[in-house]
């Protein structure tokens, strides 16, 4: 369409009012300020720095050279979903149905979006337990509903506190987005803290979206599946997927686990918005779980090493920082320097070079703190915190 | 230190031996005095046998850098079987690596040289006169694509981007 065919001022509301009042994330500007610098040491990056292993790269290649270039069926191949619920009860001791309680979309990312529009209303509210994976809050905006922050912060460990949730639910709260092991602050949520939240869900008759991407990623104890403490497995959507324990991040694969009625209404949406995850992903997919566990573990005790170094070196260099039990991000407090997060990370990108993401990026509850993550060699972790170090004592009060 | 700890010791020093004490404490969440003790353990144990560097040659000099494996057939000897052929190769200086193996022949030598004669004088002159010694066929090694575990030649550029959700 030429500009001369457009009704004067079209340019100005021809986007929905839900984009419109999205904000862009904040972890975009950052990657503007830190993409063209030299010699940038990233702490800001959320994904793996091991390339997927090869028996799986090798798979999806061999699954090309056989020809399986065709779309699959909706809910992903079928010897991955009963692979993919032979591994959630292995591995986590939750059962599912392969052939109607799973799903393999297009990553975490898309079973999110599908939870959520999937069961929620316009006007409905959905309570985020923030700081929060970037997407969640525009996720819920974008399906008419209302995000709800509750602040899981430094005052409780960042862990979900019962009462914090209690005093944010009302009548129109319909669900609860949760992830633990946590992106952004590295907490982790055992069983009985698990099992209050569980209580309370019941009690409001709450459904509850639980990102488990991070549960391979614990580095300390056992990680819980939401739905595998009592009564919940009715009322929760599993959301898991390859990137983070597989080193998978590119390949846009992940998995949804929930009762019948909310898979087949995902399913509705995800059939015609996308039809099929990738085939060539899928058959990746497929021999990750059959024989890419033990390098899960390779990788999970590799990050755990540079966990335990990071926090020590944070600490050190006058940050304090709790020990997060999973994820790959350590959180630590800027307060010694007297800046807020987003001054800080700006200034150490400009004095020393080294990206972290401001915690308020990720919403309330992260203000005051920076991510750092860990995923990244030990050479560029010792050089980070020493320059790190530098910055603060520069900076402290 | 517990048990999982010196196996977690062991496995990053196997492949990143010069890490500083200081940093290891960091990393095993431990307090520096115990790892080096615990170092000093294995050392003594002859746990950790050597701290080695693992090097390119080919990057660095022009000097021919040769290297064979040899497959040998030896004569078992009464009581002690292959052991005490064994103990006289792994003592000449330009066997790299010996190992007992099974199939078609009894040992695996790795020879190093500088030239292509060295290797050639080393298997006739010493190796097969070698009284149990029965064969030899060797394999000159032309290229080292991996080696101990480790791929020669990889680009490990970081492709990822600076900051990522
Ligand atoms: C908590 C959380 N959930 C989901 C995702 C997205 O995962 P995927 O790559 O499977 O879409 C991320 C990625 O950073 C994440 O941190």
């Amino acid at each position: 369409m030429s500009q001369n065919t457009m009704q004067p001022g079209t340019k100005n509301n021809r986007l929905s009012r839900a984009v419109s009042n999205i904000k862009p994330s904040g972890i975009r500007r950052f990657f503007d300020l830190a993409a063209n610098m030299e010699d940038c040491i990233s702490l800001g990056v959320g994904e793996p720095d091991f390339v997927t292993p090869w028996n799986v790269r090798e798979a999806s290649m061999a699954a090309l050279e056989q020809g399986y270039t065709s779309y699959t069926s909706n809910a992903g191949m079928f010897e991955l979903r009963a692979a993919i619920s032979e591994y959630m009860h292995e591995r986590f001791n939750v059962g599912y149905d392969p052939k109607e309680e799973i799903i393999v979309t297009v990553g975490a990312s898309e079973a999110i979006d599908l939870a959520v529009r999937a069961t929620v209303d316009p006007g409905d509210e959905v309570l985020v337990v923030t700081p929060a994976f970037v997407s969640y809050e525009p996720l819920v905006t974008l399906s008419g509903a209302v995000p709800v922050p509750v602040p899981a912060d430094a005052s409780t460990d960042f862990k979900l506190a019962k009462e914090r949730l209690e005093a944010a639910i009302t009548d129109r709260s319909r669900a609860i987005i949760l992830s633990f092991p946590n992106n952004p602050t590295g907490a982790v949520m055992n069983d009985i803290e698990l099992q209050a939240i569980a209580e309370v869900a019941e009690a409001h008759d709450l459904l509850v979206f639980s990102d488990e991407i991070y549960a391979e990623l614990s580095y300390d104890t056992a990680h819980t599946a939401f739905s595998a403490l009592e009564h919940m497995r009715d009322r929760t959507v599993l959301i898991s997927g390859f990137s983070k324990a597989f080193a998978m991040t590119g390949w846009r694969l992940g998995f949804v686990c929930a009762p019948p009625d909310i898979t087949q209404a995902m399913l509705k949406i995800h059939q015609y918005s996308l039809m099929c995850a990738p085939t060539q992903a899928q058959h990746g997919a497929l021999e990750a779980l059959r024989n890419g566990r033990d390098v899960v573990e390779k990788m999970t005790n590799s990050y755990r090493a540079r966990r335990n170094y990071i926090v020590h070196a944070l600490n050190e260099a006058g940050l304090s920082c709790r020990f997060p039990g999973g994820s790959f991000y350590a959180f630590p407090s800027v307060e010694a320097t007297g800046m807020d997060d987003e001054t800080f990370a700006e200034q150490l990108l400009v004095e020393e070079k080294v990206a972290v993401v401001p915690g308020s990026v990720f919403g309330k509850g992260g203000e005051g703190h920076v991510r750092c993550s860990y995923a990244t060699s030990m050479t560029a972790l010792q050089t980070a915190t020493a320059r790190i170090e530098a910055f603060v004592h520069r900076h402290a009060r | 230190m517990t048990k999982d700890k010196e196996l977690e010791l062991i496995r990053i020093l196997e492949h990143h031996g010069r890490i500083g004490t200081d940093v290891l404490a960091k990393m095993l969440d431990e307090n520096e005095d115990d790892v080096k003790k615990c170092m000093k353990k294995l050392e003594d144990e002859k746990v950790i046998l050597s701290y080695a560097t693992l090097i390119d040659w080919n990057k660095v000099t022009t000097e021919d850098h040769i290297a064979a494996m040899i497959d040998v057939k030896v004569t078992p000897q009464r009581e002690v079987g292959f052991d005490e052929v064994a103990a006289r190769i792994q003592r000449f200086p330009e066997v790299t690596a010996l190992y007992l193996m099974s199939g078609t022949y009894d040992l695996s030598v790795m020879v190093e040289g500088q030239t292509m004669e060295g290797v050639a004088r080393f298997v006739s002159r010493k190796l097969s006169t070698l009284d149990a010694v029965l064969s030899t066929t060797t394999h000159f090694r032309l290229k080292k694509y991996k080696h101990d575990g480790v791929i020669f030649n990889q680009d490990e550029k970081d492709r990822r981007m600076v900051v990522s959700p």
